[in-house]
């Protein structure tokens, strides 16, 4: 007999009017089920696991190619109600384009292969192994959770900034000032996901690999974007399974992160 | 002893005033910050500090620059400065509140600061740049006002008050370290990226702390009967000019390692500062005039006929205080951000109520200043009576 919703609820009340509460009300009526039926769930949250992202960047530019591709982008900023402000002051991006060369600095040459040069590159939070924004926020509002996801509480976040003066990616935005009241016209229909909280001003906030969809078993909005197209550049998985796709194709293919030589260990790789 | 703080010339007050109404326009920006949030200031996703924590960075160093007043006393027992620690520490004090002051302005949600103490987190350096500021304003605060009463009393002042006087000359070296410690470890901020970034800190510290103190000196003998000292003010200037020399120098050590090596990482902010980056140069004259400040400063202090001569000293001090600000409370915070981490140049510009929330901090803490000044000199008068 496991213990639903209806079950507990049912026991709850009615040992409520004897003067019990609810976890030694079931332990006394059904002893043992309800951890029983808490174990039986796999924890969300394991360091078992280890996720990563794999952007093949020669499908991404195909696409590219073809027509202006924005679908990733918007389908994030629509998942997570990210306001268009309509100025880079105090512009909000979670994942954005940005050329080769600026996305890896250091990295260009006079006379590299016209199909990256000046080409747009995916840029989103790395959600680094050593991440230097966790390491200062004073208030612990940014951490990296036991799977590798570098989560942020908005809650918490005082608004130093820290964090953005801290992340050598530019992947931190901050809200200067209420999403809520980002101009009607760029945003008709804010916020676009009702079951996303949308967030207040003088805040930090970022790309969090959609730890809200994971939890429900689904990849992240970018990934199923580019699925939905057809044109699967987006790869999602956890690195820690060496059966995963993720896995197969860095095993495969050559791939690139940005600013390795910084140590911060980013878990978004290109593949060339 | 606060009494003595209201009884004073119509100077006094005009000053106090005059104070009182620049920190209300700031009070009034604030507001409209604060209900607006940061978007009033001139800050972006790029340059995500600008003014206020090139100000706090700054003012740390004239914070600590007081302990080059203290050192000398406590630790040399040279008696010449006891007559002016009391003014070292009360600048300190000043100079403090303001500090809190910028960062507490700089914060995008301050009914939340308590944050930092209910979720310690001592991997972050700001944790510990809270500690010793505050730290270090309650040393000063009860070191000073426990000094001067003894003083008042004609006693000397009881024992543990010198042991923290001790142990404030070590702390205010850990300010200015932890502060710098702010900027030095941080990936991918290459100008900040460097080991001797504390060091400049303080160098830049004991050159500016001293030559504001020196200049409040002249001004107190004019307007008061209390005479800080011939010898006190030589001796500050000798401090003033090798503290400059130093700091001069490690600039200098900066700019050798960026640019011999070549590594672009090190040395495109110092290009973008001096020079100017892919056509943006917004800083450049402000930069060079910093170093028109600095030279001036220099020759003014190393040649000892101007050293020792009160009104090119003090020159050499206003020099000193201009070309440090330019450099620390400007070229540095900002320059850090520039280029960004895409290697593209986003520039920055404060706005007006971004100015004047500024300026009403700088007025808040000549305002404490002013008062704890007066309050010191006060009792001088008398006891020198």
């Amino acid at each position: 007999m496991a213990v639903d919703r209806r079950k507990f609820l049912k026991v709850a009340g009615i040992s409520a009017l004897f003067g019990l509460g609810g976890k030694t009300a079931i332990d006394i009526f059904a002893p043992g089920q309800l951890e029983a039926s808490m174990k039986n769930e796999v924890p969300l949250v394991t360091k078992e696991k280890k996720w990563a992202m794999v952007i093949d960047m020669r499908k991404c530019l195909e696409q590219q190619d073809k027509e202006k591709c924005k679908s990733c982008m918007l389908a994030c900023h629509r998942e997570h109600n990210v306001p268009e402000f309509g100025n880079i002051k105090e512009e909000i991006k979670w994942i954005w384009q940005e050329t080769y060369e600026h996305v890896f600095p250091g990295q260009h040459n006079e006379f590299i292969d016209e199909g990256v040069n000046h080409k747009p590159f995916l840029a989103l939070c790395n959600h680094c192994e050593n991440p230097p924004c966790c390491r200062v926020c004073p208030t612990k509002s940014t951490w990296k959770r036991e799977d590798g996801i570098v989560m942020m509480d908005p809650h918490r976040c005082i608004g130093c900034r820290f964090c953005m003066a801290a992340c050598p990616f530019g992947s931190r935005s901050f809200n200067w000032s209420d999403p809520r009241k980002a101009p009607k016209d760029l945003n008709p229909d804010f916020p676009t996901n009702v079951n996303y909280p949308t967030r207040t001003k003088g805040v930090v906030e970022k790309c969090n690999f959609c730890a809200e969809r994971l939890a429900k078993g689904q990849v992240p909005a970018c990934v199923e974007a580019c699925e939905k197209i057809k044109v699967h550049a987006l790869d999602f998985g956890d690195l820690n399974d060496p059966d995963s796709e993720v896995r197969e194709l860095l095993h495969k293919r050559y791939s690139i992160r940005r600013k390795a030589q910084l140590g911060t260990e980013p878990k978004v790789y290109y593949l060339i | 002893m606060l009494e003595r703080a209201l009884k004073g010339s119509p100077g006094y007050w005009k000053l106090l005033i005059s104070l009182l109404i620049v920190m209300g326009a700031g009070v009034i920006c604030y507001l409209l910050q604060f209900s607006e949030g940061l978007k009033i200031t001139g800050m972006s996703r790029d340059i995500s500090w600008g003014l206020y924590i090139s100000q706090f960075t700054y003012l740390v160093g004239i914070a600590a620059g007081g302990v080059m007043v203290v050192l000398p006393y406590y630790i040399h027992d040279y008696k010449a400065f006891g007559k002016i620690t009391i003014l070292g520490e009360f600048l300190a004090i000043g100079a403090v509140i303001m500090c809190l002051l910028f960062i507490f302005v700089d914060i995008g949600n301050p009914v939340r600061m308590l944050n930092v103490i209910m979720y310690p987190s001592p991997r972050s350096i700001l944790f510990w740049d809270m500690i010793v500021l505050n730290g270090y304003l309650f040393l000063n605060v009860i070191v000073g006002w426990n000094v001067l009463s003894a003083e008042r009393k004609g006693l000397p002042y009881q024992k543990w008050v010198k042991f923290l006087a001790y142990v404030s000359i070590p702390w205010a070296f850990s300010i200015h370290t932890v502060t710098a410690f702010l900027y030095a470890g941080i990936p991918g901020r290459h100008l900040w990226l460097t080991a001797i970034m504390a060091a400049r800190f303080l160098a830049s510290a004991f050159a500016a702390g001293p030559a504001l103190l020196l200049l409040l000196c002249l001004l107190v003998r004019k307007v008061s009967k209390f005479d800080p000292g011939k010898e006190q003010m030589r001796t500050l200037g000798g401090i003033i000019a090798y503290a400059m020399i130093l700091n001069c120098f490690f600039l200098v050590l900066e700019f050798f390692t960026a640019f011999y090596s070549g590594i672009p990482e090190h040395n495109s902010s110092l290009v973008y500062l001096f020079a100017g980056l892919d056509g943006y140069s917004r800083l450049v004259p402000w930069m060079w005039t910093s170093v028109f400040f600095c030279v001036v400063a220099l020759v003014l202090l190393i040649v000892p006929a101007t050293r020792r001569k009160e009104k090119t000293l003090a020159l050499g001090c206003a020099a000193v205080i201009a070309g440090t600000w330019i450099d620390k409370g400007l070229g540095l915070v900002i320059g850090g951000f520039i280029p960004n981490p895409f290697h593209r140049v986003v520039e920055y510009m404060p706005t007006f109520p971004e100015i004047v929330i500024c300026l009403a901090i700088w007025a808040t803490g000549f305002f404490v200043i002013t008062i704890l000044f007066k309050i010191a000199i006060s009792i001088k008068e008398e006891v020198d009576a």
